[in-house]
C-alpha cells in the first residue's frame, strides 16, 4: 500500500518538492512512482496509471487544461485536468 | 431492470421475424468490454437489424438487447452492458452491469459473457477480463482490433494465452466482421466458468467474505467481497441487508478505497506476468501515430475551436437548408392527399380522417429529414472520435459555469432531444456537475422546438440575404438557439450557487483513436430514432390531434347553433358574401366548441403575452409535447376551412384579428418564439428527469422555472414590440 501518500511514511517526507505529471514539458516523460489521492487513484489505477508506467505529456487544450497524457509504450492518451495531473508523483 | 422468468414464452414474445428456426431455449449472453474496445460493432455483428433499445432513444439506455441466430438450431438473446473499465462502477450508467452480475437468482442472469478486449490495450482490458473471471462467470474473449495491432508490431501468442486465462480467445476484426462466424460457433456450446483464479482476497479478509457468503447464500468469495465493497450501490439489496453489511464492515474496519487499490496493483502485477509470456512487441513505427497528429490539428489553441464552431454551423445549415426540400414535399405532399380526399368524399368521418388524423400525421412525419439528419451527424461524431476531443476542448470553458466538459455532449445531443440528452448525462461521475447539466439541458433548443420556430420565423421574416452572405432567417434561427444556449449556461451558473457542492468532479477520460465511421452503426442509429420518434411522438400527437379535433368541432349543447344563427341574422344587414359568410360562422362555431371554452378560459392568463384563445388551444396541447403546436394549429386553423388552403403557411397568414388584419405580427411571432425557446413543453423530458434523478423535485423545477422565465420574457417581448 505504499503508493498513497497517507499511508506512507515514505512519500510524506517532502513531498511537496515532488514532481507530478503537472509538471512535465510538454513532449517530455517520466515514470509513475505513486498516486497521491486515494480516491482519484481508484480512477487512475483502472485507466492504467500504475506506479512503474511511463507518462508523456503529448498536448494541453488551449487554455491550458486538461492535459493529453500519453501511458506507457502502449500508446493510448488519457485526459486529464492538471488539478487530477498533480497526484500522479513521478519518480526522480 | 425486471427480473423477467426465464420461459420459452417470453422468449418467444421477443422474437424474430417467423421463419428463422427456433430450436432449443435462447442463451442469455451478455456483451462486457472497456469503452471503445469495439463492443457496439460487435453487437451490431451480431444482431444486425434485429435489435430492441429500452424505452427512449439514446446512446446510453437503460439495456439494449438483440437476438442472434448463431448455428441453424441455436438462437441467443444478447444484451449489449455500458462500456467500463472495470467492475467497480463510477457512473450510474456502469451500475447497470453490478445490477445484473451479482445476482445470480435473477432471470436475466447471463448464461455467460463476451469480453470484448482491445489487442492494442491488452493490458487494461485484461483487468476488467480478471474481474469477470474471479466472479466465476464463464467468458469468451473477443480479442479485437487484430489487425491494428499487427500493423503496431504487437504479436499475441494465442495459444498460450488461451492456457494462461483458461477461456476460448476469438481473434476478430469486429469492424469488418472477421472473426464473427468463429465466435458464434463459440457462442453456441454452453461454456463453463474459467477454472482459473486470478486473485484472491487477502487472508485477513476472509473472515468478513466468509460471513458476507454464508449470510447471503453467495456462490463464491469475491462476489462477497464486491458486497462488502458496494453494497450501498446494489438495487436489489434490503435496507436491512444493507444495515448488516455496514455494521459488519464496519466491525472488521474494511477500508474500501486502499483495499480495492491493493487489487487493481496484485492484478495488474498477475497480468503483466501473463503478456510477459504471451505478447512481444517490435516497435515498427517510430512517428507518431496518426491519431495524435490529427490531434494537435483538432485541439489546437486557435485552430480547435474554429473548427469546433465550422462543424456547429454546418450542423445548423444540414438542419435548416438541406432538410428544406425533403420537408417541402412532405408538407405539400400532405396538403395534396387531404385536398384530393376531400374533394372526391364527404362526411363527418372523412372530416376527421383529413383535418384530424391527416393534419396530425403530417406534423409527425414532417420532422423526419431534420431528426435524421440531427441524429446522423451527432453519430458520425461520436463514431470518429471527434465528441471526446470536443469534451476535452470545452472543460476549462464550461467551469466557471459549473459544469464540466462532460456537459458538452448532453447539451449538443439536446439540440436533437433532451431526453437521450438527460440520459447520456450518466456518464459525468459529480453528482452536482450532473444535476446542474440535467436541469439545464432542456434549454437548449431541441429538434422539437424546430417544426415551430420554423414556421413562425417564415411567417414575419422576410427571405433576403443579411450582411451579404447569411440568410435573414438563418440568422434569425441561430439567434434563438444562442438565446437557448446562453439561458443555460446562466442558469448553470445560478445553480451552482444554490447548490452546495458535496463531491469533487473527475475529468479522467480515454481518447479514442480517431477511426473512419462506421456508416451500417450511424444508420442505424439514424433508422433507430427515427423510429423512436414516428412510434413514440407520432402515436402521442396524432392522437391529440383526433382528440383535438373532436373538441373543436363539437360543443356542449346547443352553443354552437346558437352562436351559427347569430351569424346568419346579421348576414343581411352586413351585406357578407357566401365566402365571408362561411367563415364567420365556422369561426362561431370553433369559439364555442369544447376547445374554444378551453382557450377562453386561459385567454385571460396569455392576453398580455398577445395570444388569442385559439393560440392558447396550441400552448395546452404543446404541454404534452412541443411539437404537437404546429399539429394543434394546423388542425384548428382546417376546422371550416377549405381543404385547398394548401399548407400551414397558407393557413396561418390568411389568420385574421378582430380588425381583419392579418393576426400574426413580429410581435405575437417573436412573443411566441421566445415562449417557445424557455418553457418547459414535455412530458417526456419531466418524466426522465424524474427517472434519472429519482425525485420529483427537479422535474418540478424545471417546470416552474422554465415556464416562468418563458412567461416573462414572452410578456417582455411583446409589450415591447407591440
Amino acid at each position: 500500500m505504499a503508493f498513497f501518500r497517507n499511508s506512507s511514511p515514505l512519500v510524506a517526507a517532502g513531498v511537496a518538492a515532488r514532481r507530478t505529471a503537472k509538471d512535465l514539458r510538454l513532449g517530455e516523460s517520466g515514470t509513475i512512482c505513486c498516486l497521491e489521492d486515494p480516491e482519484m487513484a481508484l480512477k487512475l489505477l483502472e485507466m492504467g496509471c500504475v506506479p512503474g508506467v511511463q507518462v508523456r505529456l503529448s498536448g494541453r487544450a488551449p487554455l491550458g487544461d486538461p492535459l493529453m497524457l500519453v501511458l506507457g509504450d502502449q500508446e493510448y492518451t488519457l485526459s486529464v485536468r492538471a488539478s487530477e495531473a498533480a497526484t500522479i508523483l513521478l519518480k526522480e | 431492470m425486471a427480473a423477467t422468468e426465464r420461459t420459452p414464452a417470453t422468449a418467444e414474445s421477443l422474437a424474430p421475424p417467423a421463419g428463422l428456426a427456433a430450436g432449443p431455449q435462447p442463451l442469455r449472453i451478455a456483451l462486457i468490454g472497456n469503452p471503445n474496445s469495439g463492443k457496439t460493432s460487435l453487437f451490431n455483428q451480431l444482431t444486425g437489424l434485429n435489435q430492441k433499445v429500452g424505452n427512449f432513444p439514446g446512446v446510453t439506455v437503460d439495456r439494449k438487447s438483440g437476438f442472434a441466430q448463431l448455428t441453424p438450431a441455436q438462437r441467443a438473446e444478447i444484451v449489449d452492458l455500458p462500456g467500463t473499465y472495470s467492475l467497480y462502477p463510477k457512473s450510474l450508467d456502469e451500475k447497470v452491469i453490478t445490477d445484473l452480475l451479482y445476482d445470480r437468482a435473477a432471470g436475466n442472469y447471463p448464461d455467460f459473457v463476451v469480453v470484448t478486449v482491445d489487442a492494442n490495450n491488452l493490458r487494461r482490458s485484461l483487468l476488467l477480463f480478471t474481474q469477470l473471471g474471479d466472479l466465476g462467470l464463464p467468458a469468451v474473449l473477443a480479442l479485437n482490433m487484430m489487425d491494428v495491432a499487427e500493423r503496431h508490431g504487437i504479436r499475441i501468442d494465442l495459444p498460450a494465452l488461451e492456457r494462461e486465462l483458461g477461456v476460448p480467445i476469438i481473434p476478430m476484426n469486429a469492424r469488418k466482421g472477421i472473426g464473427v462466424a468463429a465466435l458464434k460457433i463459440v457462442m453456441a456450446q454452453r461454456l463453463d466458468a474459467a477454472p482459473e483464479r486470478f486473485w484472491e482476497p487477502d487472508e485477513a479478509l476472509l473472515p468478513l467474505v466468509r460471513q458476507i457468503r454464508y449470510y447471503f447464500d453467495l456462490h463464491n468469495d469475491y462476489l462477497a467481497l464486491h458486497y462488502a465493497q458496494q453494497y450501498r450501490h446494489i438495487g436489489f439489496l434490503s435496507a436491512d441487508d444493507k444495515a448488516y453489511l455496514q455494521e459488519l464492515t464496519h466491525k472488521y474496519e474494511f477500508d474500501a478505497t486502499a483495499r480495492q487499490a491493493a487489487e487493481t496493483i496484485a492484478r495488474y502485477g498477475r497480468i503483466n506476468d501473463i503478456l510477459l509470456e504471451t505478447v512481444t512487441v517490435t516497435r515498427t513505427e517510430t512517428r507518431e501515430p496518426i491519431s495524435n497528429r490529427i490531434d494537435k490539428v483538432l485541439t489546437h489553441r486557435i485552430g480547435g475551436y474554429l473548427i469546433f464552431l465550422s462543424i456547429l454551423f454546418l450542423l445548423f445549415q444540414a438542419i435548416f437548408a438541406w432538410a428544406q426540400y425533403p420537408m417541402d414535399w412532405i408538407d405539400q405532399g400532405i396538403a395534396a392527399l387531404s385536398a384530393t380526399i376531400q374533394d372526391n368524399f364527404d362526411g363527418p368521418l372523412v372530416r376527421l380522417l383529413t383535418e384530424g388524423v391527416l393534419a396530425g400525421l403530417g406534423g409527425v412525419l414532417i420532422f423526419i429529414p431534420q431528426i435524421a439528419l440531427l441524429f446522423g451527424f451527432l453519430a458520425v461524431l461520436e463514431e470518429t472520435g471527434y465528441m471526446a476531443r470536443v469534451t476535452f476542448l470545452m472543460d476549462k470553458l464550461m467551469r466557471p459555469f459549473g459544469l464540466s466538459g462532460k456537459s458538452v455532449v448532453p447539451m449538443i445531443s439536446g439540440l436533437a432531444c433532451a431526453v437521450p440528452a438527460i440520459m447520456g448525462a450518466r456518464t459525468i461521475e459529480s453528482w452536482k456537475d450532473r444535476m446542474i447539466t440535467i436541469f439545464v439541458t432542456p434549454l437548449m433548443s431541441c429538434s422539437a422546438r424546430i417544426p415551430v420556430y420554423t414556421v413562425l420565423v417564415a411567417l414575419v421574416v422576410p427571405d433576403q440575404a443579411a450582411w451579404g452572405i447569411f440568410n435573414l432567417r438563418g440568422v434569425t434561427l441561430m439567434g434563438l438557439y444562442l438565446l437557448g444556449l446562453f439561458s443555460a449556461l446562466g442558469s448553470a451558473w445560478a445553480l451552482k450557487i444554490v447548490l452546495k457542492a458535496r463531491e469533487r468532479s473527475y475529468f479522467i477520460m480515454e481518447f479514442p483513436v480517431y477511426q473512419w465511421p462506421r456508416w451500417k452503426n450511424v444508420g442505424l442509429t439514424i433508422y433507430q430514432k427515427v423510429q423512436a420518434f414516428v412510434m413514440q411522438a407520432g402515436k402521442v400527437i396524432v392522437a391529440i390531434s383526433v382528440l383535438l379535433w373532436v373538441l373543436a368541432t363539437y360543443g356542449p349543447g346547443q352553443k354552437q347553433e346558437t352562436a351559427e344563427a347569430q351569424v346568419r341574422q346579421q348576414v343581411p344587414a352586413q351585406g357578407w358574401n357566401e365566402e365571408e359568410t362561411s367563415r364567420r360562422v365556422a369561426s362561431a362555431r370553433l369559439e364555442n366548441s369544447y376547445a374554444g371554452s378551453f382557450g377562453r378560459a386561459l385567454e385571460p392568463a396569455i392576453r398580455p403575452l398577445g395570444y388569442d384563445w385559439k393560440i392558447g388551444i396550441a400552448l395546452l396541447t404543446s404541454f404534452a409535447a412541443r411539437e404537437v403546436f404546429v399539429g394543434t394549429i394546423s388542425t384548428i386553423y382546417s376546422v371550416g376551412q377549405d381543404a385547398d388552403m394548401g399548407t400551414l403557411q397558407d393557413k396561418l397568414r390568411a389568420e385574421k384579428d378582430a380588425n381583419g388584419q392579418p393576426f400574426f405580427t413580429p410581435a405575437r411571432a417573436f412573443s411566441l418564439l421566445v415562449f417557445y425557446v424557455f418553457a418547459m413543453q414535455c412530458m417526456s423530458t419531466l418524466a426522465v428527469t424524474y427517472r434519472e434523478t429519482k425525485s420529483w423535485k427537479w422535474p418540478m423545477a424545471q417546470l416552474v422555472y422554465m415556464t416562468g422565465l418563458a412567461y416573462v420574457a414572452a410578456l417582455a417581448v411583446y409589450q415591447m414590440l407591440a
